[in-house]
C-alpha cells in the first residue's frame, strides 16, 4: 500500500532505460440500447432506472447481442487497419465484483473480433512532428461494470468507507477495447507518443461516429502499461496503470511511472507486475493489487450467446460507411489552408480541427478563423478546464462576430469582449453587443475631446509631439483608447491627434 | 367423475364442450394436492389464489364466446428453476429463499397466454443437480409408486406431480436426463426437445450448453400439447432455434412406426442394466417390430466416454452460471455484520446458501477451468463432445431413430446413493449423450419390472429438430402397450 | 492427479466458499474419486478434433439497437438484501488504493 516512491528526474531515466509501453483503451460506444439488452444507455438517469433481469444478472435471463455494437467494433477495426474475424465467439471472464452483477463479464478472450492493425499518429518534437505507428494487436467487445458509491468514509473513496452503493446503469453498455502490440524504441517520446495515440483514437471515434468519447465522463478510459530495460538488456516487469482518464494524464501517467520504476530499479529494487491507480491530483499513481495474487479468469466460450460470423459483404457494406479518417482529413486541410506542419500540430494539439472548418465553411477566412479559435478561444477553454468544443461558442458565432469586424462596427478587443460574453452565455452575438454597449467610436467630436483631455493631462508629450517626436504619439492614443475603454479604432485617434497637433508622420 | 384422473386432451374436450368448468378443474387439482403431497412433497410452492383467478377468466372467457387455445384452463405444475412473476422460485435452493422474480420465463408467458393454469412450483434436486431430488433444500419428494423411493432428478417434483394426479401436466428440464429419468422411475411421459427448440429465457441455468425446458405429462399425446404450447422461437434466447416447430402433434396422432429403421445402441444396453430394465426395453422393440419398424443395432463408440465429458462440461457451466448468488442483488446475504468486507460476506453467503452437491459441482467446475487445467479438462472435455455429436450423426445415417432403456435401473430407495455422488452420477449414463449433443429424445413407460414392481423407462432418441419423430415412435409403442395392458400403465400406480 | 486439501481452499476462494474444515477434507477425498472416473476422456486421441461449445450450430443472432422498458426499480429492491439512496447497499469492499 505505499503511496509514494523516490523519483529519478525524467532525463536521467531515459539516459539509462528505454521504455516499453502498452496501451488498452476502453472506449463506450454511444449505441442506444445496452449491449445484451435493450435497456438504455443514456448517461445521468436516476440509479437503477435503465436496468432489466438481463443486466442485472438475475437467475435465468439470458444476453442477445445488440447488432448495432457489432457494426461499430468492426468499422473501429476497419478504421484501424485489422483484419476482421471470419468466426469468433464471446467467453466468460469470472471473477467476482459487487459491480458486476453476473460475478462474470461477458467479453472475448483469443477470438477477438478485429486484430492485427495499426494506427499513424503525429508526434510534435523539437525538430517537428514526426510520424509514428502504433500496432494493434486487438479490438474486441464487452460490456461495462456497473457504478459504485462509497459511502461512511470521509472521503467517498474506497478506502475507509464502511459500505458502498451500487448502480447498474451503467452495466451492460457496450464497451470495446482496443490493445496494442508493445511500442518499442520511442525513448524520451514515450510520453507524447502515448497522448497522441490517445488523442487520435478519440478523433478516430468522433469521425466514426461509435461514440462521444468524452473522457471526463468515462466513456473513454486509458491504462498505461509500462516497463523499463537497460539498452540490449530483455523487457523488464511492467505495470498496469488503471485509472487514466485524461489526455494530459496519459502523458503524465506514463512520465512519472518512467520516474518512479528509474528510481526503483537504480537503487537496486526490483517492479512489482501490479496493477496502479493514477490519481489526477497528483499526477502520481499509487499501488494496487499485485498480479501475483490476481485472478484466475477461467474464460470460457459464452454458452449462452452464438458465434458471430461476418460475412465478406456485410464487412465490405460496413467498409464504404467509413468516413474520412482524421489523418487523411489532416493532410488534406493542411494543404487547402495552406499551412505548414507547425501550424497544423497548434490546431490539432487545441482540438480545433473541425472547428475551423466549419468556420471556414461558414465563410470566415483561414486566417481569421485559426486566430480565434488557436488563440483567444484556446486560452479561455484551458482557463476554463474545458474541451474547445464544449466552451459554447459556435463556428456561427465566429462568423457573425468576423463580419462586425469587417464592417468597422467592432475592433478585435471588443470581439474578445463579445466572446467573453458567448462563453459566459449571456445571450446572441447582437444581444451582448448592445448589452455590453460594444461599438467603435466612430464620432470625431467625441474622439477629438478625449484627445484634448489627454493633451491636457500630459501637456509635456503634447510638448514633444509638436516638436516632431511622433512616436511619443503612443501614450496619447493609449490614454484615449483608456478613456473610450477600447471602443475606438488607434489607427483613426492617431491620425485625429497628429492632425490637431499640426504633425505629420 | 374424477377430474384428477382425467388427461390433460380429456380435459382440454370437456372444458371446450362446457361439460366442466376450468375453476372446477382448478378446485379438483388442488384439493388433490391438499390430499396427497403431505406424502408426496411434490410441490414447493402451491399458487391457488392466481391459479383459481385465472381459471375464473378462463370460464368467463369462455362463456363469452372468446376464441381460446386447446389447452385453456387446464391445469399445469412448473418446476422451481423457472422464474415466474410474483412468485417464489427457489430452485430447491435456501439462496433463493423468499425470492420472487420481477419477471416471468418465457415458457412461463406461454403457458399464461395460452390460459393454462399454473397450480405451483415443483420440488427438484437443488440447481437441478441431482438424479433423485434428494438434493432440494427443502425435503425429498417421494416416488408415488413406492414413497421409500426416489422420484429421479433432478425433475422429481413434475414427475411425481404428474403420477400422482395432482396435475394432467408439468414443466421441466432436461441437462442431463432430469426430465427423462424421473419420467421412467414414475411411468410418466417426458421430452427433451432438440436444443434450443424451447425457450431458455427464465430458466436459471445450471450448465447453459446442456440445458433444455420440456413436458411431462402421463400420456404421449398430453405431452405432445405442451410441447407444441411452449415451443418455438424465442427473441430472448439466443440459442433458441428460428424454424417451424416439428408437428409433434400430428405425429402423436399418427403413432405409425410402419417401414421406420429403429437402432438400438449398443453401448447403452447390457451390462449394468437391472435385468427387468432389459427385458421390457427388450419386449418393447418386440412390440416396435410388429408394429412394422426394422430393428437393427448400432455402435457409438464415443458414448463411452460421455458420462466424463458430462462431468466436466457441466461443473464447469455451473460454477459460472451460480457465480451470481452472491447475496449483493437478490436472495440470501449472510454475514453481513457491518464488519464483513464484500467477499466474505459473499463467501459466507455461498457458504450457508448451497447444499454439499452444489459446492462440489462448483469446486469441480472451478479447477475444470482453472489456468492449466482447461485443456485437459474442459478443453479435452469439449472435443469429446464433438465425437458424441459425430457418433450420432453417423448412427442417423442407418437409422430414423436410436433406442435405449432411460435409466440403468428402477427407482432406487431414498438415501442409498446419497453420498456416493460417482454411483448417482451413473444414473444418467444412458440420458447424458442427448444432452452432450443437442438432439431431442422422449422417454415413456415400457412396464414395471417384475422383480420390483416398479416402472421401467424406454427413452427414443431422434436427429436434431425431428422431434416430431418421437412422438411418432412413442405413441406407437405407447397404444401398443395400451392394448396389451387395456390401460396406461400410470393407471396401475398405487391410490396414496 | 490427487487434488489436496490446499487445492480446494484455493478453489474454494476462487468460488467464494468459505468452506468448512470438514467441507475440505470431504470434497477433496471426493474430487480425486471424481477425477479420476472423469480422467477417462484423456484417452481419447482428440488432437485433431474441434471442439464443440454449442450443441446446435448457429451464427450471427442479434437484436436491434432499440431501446425497450426495463423493470421497475422498487420491485427489484423488495427482493434485494438491502438497497439505501436507489442503490442497492452492499458491504464494504477492501480494494486497491
Amino acid at each position: 500500500m505505499s503511496t509514494t516512491h523516490d523519483t529519478m528526474p525524467f532525463d536521467q531515466a531515459l539516459a539509462s532505460f528505454e521504455p516499453v509501453l502498452g496501451l488498452e483503451v476502453h472506449v463506450e460506444l454511444g449505441t442506444n440500447s445496452k449491449m445484451f439488452c435493450g435497456c438504455s444507455t443514456v448517461f445521468g438517469a436516476s440509479p437503477n432506472t435503465q436496468v432489466c433481469p438481463v443486466c442485472l444478472g438475475l437467475p435465468g435471463s439470458m444476453p442477445v447481442v445488440n447488432a448495432m455494437a457489432i457494426e461499430s467494433t468492426i468499422r473501429i477495426g476497419l478504421a484501424l487497419n485489422c483484419t476482421i474475424a471470419s468466426w469468433c465467439r464471446f467467453a466468460r471472464k469470472n471473477y467476482f465484483y459487487p459491480d458486476m452483477p453476473k460475478d462474470y463479464q461477458i467479453s472475448q478472450y483469443d477470438e477477438p473480433l478485429c486484430s492485427n492493425g495499426y494506427l499513424d499518429v503525429t508526434v510534435p518534437t523539437d525538430d517537428g512532428p514526426t510520424v509514428v505507428r502504433v500496432e494493434i494487436e486487438r479490438v474486441h467487445m464487452e460490456e461495462d461494470t456497473g457504478k459504485l458509491l462509497h459511502a461512511g468514509g470521509a472521503t467517498g473513496r474506497i478506502h475507509g468507507a464502511d459500505h458502498s452503493l451500487v448502480d447498474y446503469n451503467r452495466a451492460g453498455i457496450p464497451l470495446v477495447e482496443i490493445v496494442t502490440k508493445t511500442i518499442e524504441g520511442t525513448g524520451a517520446l514515450a510520453p507524447a507518443v502515448a497522448k497522441a495515440y490517445v488523442a487520435e483514437l478519440r478523433d478516430l471515434m468522433r469521425a466514426l461516429d461509435v461514440s462521444d468519447v468524452r473522457m471526463e465522463e468515462g466513456s473513454m478510459r486509458c491504462d498505461v502499461n509500462l516497463s523499463l530495460n537497460r539498452p540490449g538488456d530483455g523487457w523488464g516487469t511492467r505495470s498496469e496503470t488503471k485509472n487514466v482518464n485524461s489526455l494530459r494524464s496519459v502523458e503524465r501517467a506514463v512520465h512519472s511511472e518512467i520516474e518512479r520504476q528509474a528510481a526503483l530499479l537504480t537503487s537496486g529494487g526490483r517492479v512489482v507486475q501490479e496493477t496502479r491507480h493514477f490519481h489526477e491530483d497528483t499526477g502520481r499513481s499509487t499501488s494496487g493489487r499485485s498480479k501475483e495474487q490476481a485472478e484466475d479468469y477461467r474464460y470460457f466460450p459464452e454458452p449462452d450467446l452464438v458465434p458471430v460470423a461476418p460475412s465478406d459483404a456485410w464487412i465490405e457494406e460496413l467498409r464504404a460507411t467509413l468516413p474520412e479518417l482524421p489523418s487523411a482529413k489532416r493532410d488534406r486541410l493542411k494543404g487547402e489552408w495552406g499551412i505548414n506542419d507547425f501550424e497544423l500540430q497548434t490546431i490539432v494539439n487545441a482540438g480545433a480541427l473541425d472547428l475551423v472548418e466549419a468556420t471556414i465553411a461558414a465563410g470566415v477566412d483561414s486566417a481569421a478563423a485559426r486566430k480565434w479559435w488557436t488563440g483567444e478561444l484556446q486560452r479561455t477553454a484551458n482557463d476554463r478546464g474545458v474541451e474547445l468544443a464544449d466552451l459554447g461558442v459556435t463556428p456561427q458565432q465566429v462568423r457573425e462576430v468576423e463580419a462586425l469586424i469587417a464592417s468597422g462596427a467592432l475592433n478585435d478587443k471588443l470581439a474578445r469582449q463579445v466572446f467573453e460574453g458567448l462563453v459566459a452565455q449571456e445571450g446572441t452575438v447582437a444581444q451582448i453587443v448592445s448589452s455590453r454597449g460594444l461599438a467603435v467610436v466612430s464620432d470625431d467630436g467625441a474622439l477629438l475631446a478625449a484627445i484634448d483631455d489627454a493633451l491636457a493631462a500630459q501637456p509635456d508629450v503634447a510638448d514633444k509631439i509638436r516638436d516632431g517626436k511622433v512616436q511619443a504619439a503612443g501614450a496619447i492614443v493609449g490614454a484615449v483608447m483608456k478613456a473610450t475603454r477600447g471602443q475606438a479604432d488607434a489607427a483613426k485617434v492617431r491620425a485625429l491627434l497628429l492632425e490637431r497637433l499640426g504633425v505629420s508622420e | 367423475m374424477d377430474l384428477t384422473r382425467l388427461s390433460a386432451y380429456e380435459l382440454a374436450d370437456a372444458l371446450d364442450k362446457r361439460e366442466v368448468s376450468a375453476v372446477e378443474v382448478t378446485q379438483a387439482h388442488l384439493d388433490r394436492m391438499t390430499a396427497v403431497d403431505p406424502k408426496v412433497h411434490a410441490f414447493l410452492h402451491r399458487t391457488d389464489a392466481a391459479a383459481l383467478a385465472q381459471a375464473t377468466s378462463v370460464d368467463e372467457r369462455r362463456a363469452s364466446g372468446a376464441a381460446l387455445s386447446r389447452l385453456a384452463g387446464v391445469p399445469i405444475a412448473v418446476k422451481d428453476n423457472l422464474a415466474m412473476r410474483g412468485e417464489p422460485t427457489t430452485c430447491g435452493s435456501r439462496i433463493l429463499e423468499g425470492w420472487r422474480p420481477p419477471y416471468d420465463a418465457t415458457v412461463v408467458a406461454r403457458l399464461r397466454a395460452r390460459d393454462l393454469v399454473i397450480v405451483g412450483k415443483t420440488n427438484m434436486d437443488e440447481f437441478a443437480m441431482g438424479s433423485s431430488t434428494e438434493h432440494s433444500a427443502y425435503g425429498q419428494t417421494r416416488n408415488p409408486w413406492d414413497l421409500d423411493r426416489i422420484p429421479g432428478g433432478s425433475g422429481g417434483g413434475s414427475a411425481a406431480a404428474v403420477a400422482s394426479f395432482q396435475a394432467p401436466l408439468a414443466i421441466g428440464s432436461d441437462t442431463g436426463g432430469s426430465i427423462r429419468q424421473p419420467a421412467a422411475v414414475t411411468g410418466t411421459v417426458g421430452v427433451k426437445p432438440t436444443y434450443g427448440g424451447v425457450s431458455r429465457y427464465g430458466l436459471v441455468a445450471l450448465a447453459s450448453s446442456l440445458d433444455q425446458v420440456g413436458p411431462v405429462a402421463r400420456s404421449v399425446l398430453d405431452t405432445a400439447l405442451l410441447h407444441e404450447a411452449i415451443a418455438g422461437h424465442d427473441p430472448r434466447d439466443s440459442t433458441s432455434i428460428n424454424a417451424p416447430v416439428p408437428d409433434v402433434v400430428g405425429a402423436a396422432t399418427r403413432a405409425d412406426v410402419r417401414g421406420l429403421r429403429i437402432g438400438i445402441v449398443t453401448q447403452l444396453s447390457g451390462d449394468g442394466y437391472q435385468a427387468g430394465v432389459s427385458q421390457r426395453f427388450a419386449e418393447a422393440l418386440e412390440h416396435l417390430q410388429h408394429l412394422g419398424a426394422e430393428i437393427v443395432e448400432v455402435s457409438c463408440p464415443s458414448f463411452e466416454y460421455a458420462l466424463g465429458a458430462y462431468y466436466l462440461i457441466l461443473p464447469s457451466e455451473a460454477s459460472s452460471n451460480l457465480a451470481r448468488f452472491d447475496g449483493m442483488r437478490f436472495g440470501l446475504r449472510a454475514g453481513d455484520n457491518g464488519d464483513n468486507s464484500v467477499e466474505q460476506v459473499m463467501s459466507l453467503t455461498r457458504e450457508a446458501g448451497f447444499g454439499a452437491e452444489v459446492k462440489r459441482r462448483i469446486i469441480l467446475g472451478t479447477y475444470a477451468l482453472s489456468s492449466g487445467y482447461y485443456d485437459a479438462y474442459y478443453g479435452q472435455a469439449q472435443k469429446v463432445r464433438t465425437l458424441i455429436v459425430r457418433d450420432f450423426a453417423a448412427a442417423f445415417e442407418q437409422v430414423d431413430v436410436l433406442v435405449s432403456p432411460t435409466a440403468p435401473t428402477t427407482a432406487f430407495r431414498l438415501g442409498e446413493k446419497l453420498d456416493d455422488p460417482i454411483a448417482m452420477y451413473l444414473n444418467d449414463v444412458a440420458t447424458i449423450p442427448v444432452n452432450l449433443a443437442g438432439i431431442g429424445s422422449m422417454s415413456l413407460p415400457a412396464g414395471l419390472a417384475p422383480e420390483d414392481g416398479l416402472p421401467v423407462g424406454f427413452q427414443i432418441m431422434a436427429p436434431p429438430m425431428a422431434d416430431d419423430r418421437l412422438y411418432l415412435v412413442g405413441a406407437a409403442l405407447e397404444a401398443a402397450l395400451r392394448d396389451q395392458w387395456g390401460h396406461l400403465l400410470i393407471e396401475e400406480a398405487p391410490a396414496l | 492427479m490427487t487434488i489436496s486439501r490446499a487445492d480446494v481452499a484455493h478453489l474454494g476462494r476462487l468460488a467464494r466458499l468459505e468452506l468448512t474444515d470438514d467441507e475440505l477434507d470431504h470434497y477433496s477425498t471426493q474430487l480425486d474419486v471424481i477425477l479420476q472416473a472423469v480422467a477417462r476422456i484423456s484417452e481419447v486421441a482428440a488432437d485433431d478434433i474441434p471442439p464443440t461449445s454449442h450443441p446446435v450450430p448457429m451464427e450471427n443472432v442479434f437484436r436491434p439497437d432499440v431501446v425497450v422498458p426495463g423493470v421497475d426499480r422498487d420491485e427489484v429492491f423488495a427482493a434485494a438484501p438491502a438497497h439505501e439512496d436507489d442503490r442497492f447497499r452492499v458491504p464494504r469492499i477492501l480494494d486497491e488504493e
